[in-house]
């Protein structure tokens, strides 16, 4: 028997959650169809005025990013409280934190990278020229992460309360603000001829302090939840 | 090893115990006894951490178990009412996660192994949802072969399991305790362990 280490239960936390996904891969395509709809609806419902799709393109995908990562996070920890895992988790000899930062990078690939890979096709549709897109890339590569993480304190916070999932909405998506801001600001800037290097360098500097602050306090937000 | 002193714990305005002492050493078994809903499930809870007592110290190693955290909990082996075991991984596969968040990189023979010493031969690979309420029961049990904690703290381990395994229990249990391990349990069926002296903790 061997001991595991630190960073070796990071990647055991992260694959088991991998797999767990892949074998309920309904919840994986919900998000993704979810965002797809959303943002396909405008252009069916603003009309086919270029100009106005092109200016209303980012904040759309942003929005619905953020909507669409909602949907998810109230199955983040809900399975593992409701079979006794957690309980096992909270037991580790590792600590804490480090688990819930693998749940969390588990999230962010099951739920926020496909709509990062799927923004530029539905772009497309808003005819968004191809450096505005790269932007939109790059910013949603910056901030969904953030999403899952700030998302992960609330999902921590409403967990086993009743109604927990609106609850868990109406927590998240103000802190959710700033991420919206910059992240659709930076598509507007370069689309306005504008440098983007201000609006992506606080997303960036938002991703670390989320790096470092939010599985510390999601791990403190568990252990109340499971008193 | 573990003292505890003077805990007193409550579940909402209702007080489930107060002003409990015990101390437990190697080699020695406990079982907590009590009508239900008197607090065996939250004493044990309490002593894993996952519950603040209102009052009193949960001493291990000389050290109050607020301050070890991670060091206690390597030494610590729970088994709840749950069995923490997922429906869409397979048995192999819940019991090598389950050893590897308790810190131990099990290889796939000694988990293979283990699984058959419960009983599970042939079903190592099938998904657990397909397996019986026993069976998974059985699974979770499996962690007790591969564990080197010192201290089990497991309640009502026999709930669903037949004869043959509440004799296989009985065996890992006096085995734990020829290692100089500690045991710590509620159940409501009869189960002793042979040549060893059974302390009872009664709650009411």
């Amino acid at each position: 028997m061997k001991k595991s280490t630190m960073l070796g239960l990071l990647v055991l936390v992260i694959r088991r959650d991998l797999i767990l996904a892949m074998r309920r891969r309904a919840d994986v395509l919900t998000t993704l169809v979810f965002f797809v709809m959303v943002v396909s609806l405008f252009p069916l419902g603003v009309g086919p005025e270029l100009s106005m799709l092109r200016k209303m393109a980012p904040g759309v995908l942003w929005v619905a990013a953020l909507l669409a990562s909602m949907l998810s996070l109230g199955r983040l920890f809900l399975a593992d409280y409701l079979d006794g895992t957690l309980e096992q988790m909270m037991l580790a000899p590792q600590s804490l934190s480090m688990l819930v930062l693998g749940k969390m990078t588990a999230h962010w690939m099951v739920s926020g990278l496909p709509l990062v890979l799927m923004a530029p096709v539905l772009g497309l549709q808003f005819d968004m020229a191809g450096q505005a897109l790269g932007v939109l890339i790059i910013g949603l590569l910056l901030g969904t992460p953030i999403l899952s993480m700030i998302g992960a304190i609330g999902a921590a916070l409403t967990l086993g309360l009743r109604g927990g999932g609106v609850l868990l909405s109406l927590l998240v998506l103000p802190l959710c603000i700033p991420v919206l801001i910059f992240g659709a600001g930076a598509v507007e800037a370069i689309s306005s001829g504008l440098s983007i290097v201000s609006h992506l360098s606080l997303l960036g500097a938002m991703l670390v302090l989320a790096l470092v602050f939010t599985p510390w306090v999601t791990a403190h937000a568990l252990r109340i939840s499971m008193e | 090893m573990l003292e505890v002193s003077n805990l007193a714990c409550s579940r909402g305005d209702h007080q489930l115990f107060c002003g409990l002492n015990f101390s437990l050493n190697p080699g020695q078994i406990m079982q907590v006894q009590g009508a239900n809903g008197s607090g065996k499930t939250s004493l044990l809870r309490t002593l894993c951490g996952f519950l603040m007592p209102d009052e009193g110290d949960i001493i291990w190693r000389g050290e109050s178990t607020r301050e070890l955290d991670e060091d206690y909990y390597a030494e610590l082996l729970y088994l709840g009412h749950l069995n923490a075991i997922k429906d869409e991984l397979s048995a192999l596969e819940n019991l090598r996660i389950s050893a590897g968040l308790s810190g131990i990189e099990l290889e796939e023979k000694e988990a293979i192994a283990a699984l058959r010493r419960m009983g599970l031969r042939g079903r190592e690979q099938l998904p657990t949802k397909v397996l019986s309420q026993g069976q998974r029961r059985r699974v979770a049990l499996a962690r007790l072969l591969v564990t080197d904690a010192k201290l089990w703290i497991l309640d009502e381990p026999l709930t669903a399991l037949d004869v043959g395994a509440v004799e296989l229990i009985q065996d890992l249990i006096a085995e734990h305790l020829a290692r100089q391990g500690m045991v710590i349990f509620t159940t409501h069926q009869p189960l002793s362990v042979a040549g060893i002296e059974m302390r009872t903790l009664s709650l009411s």
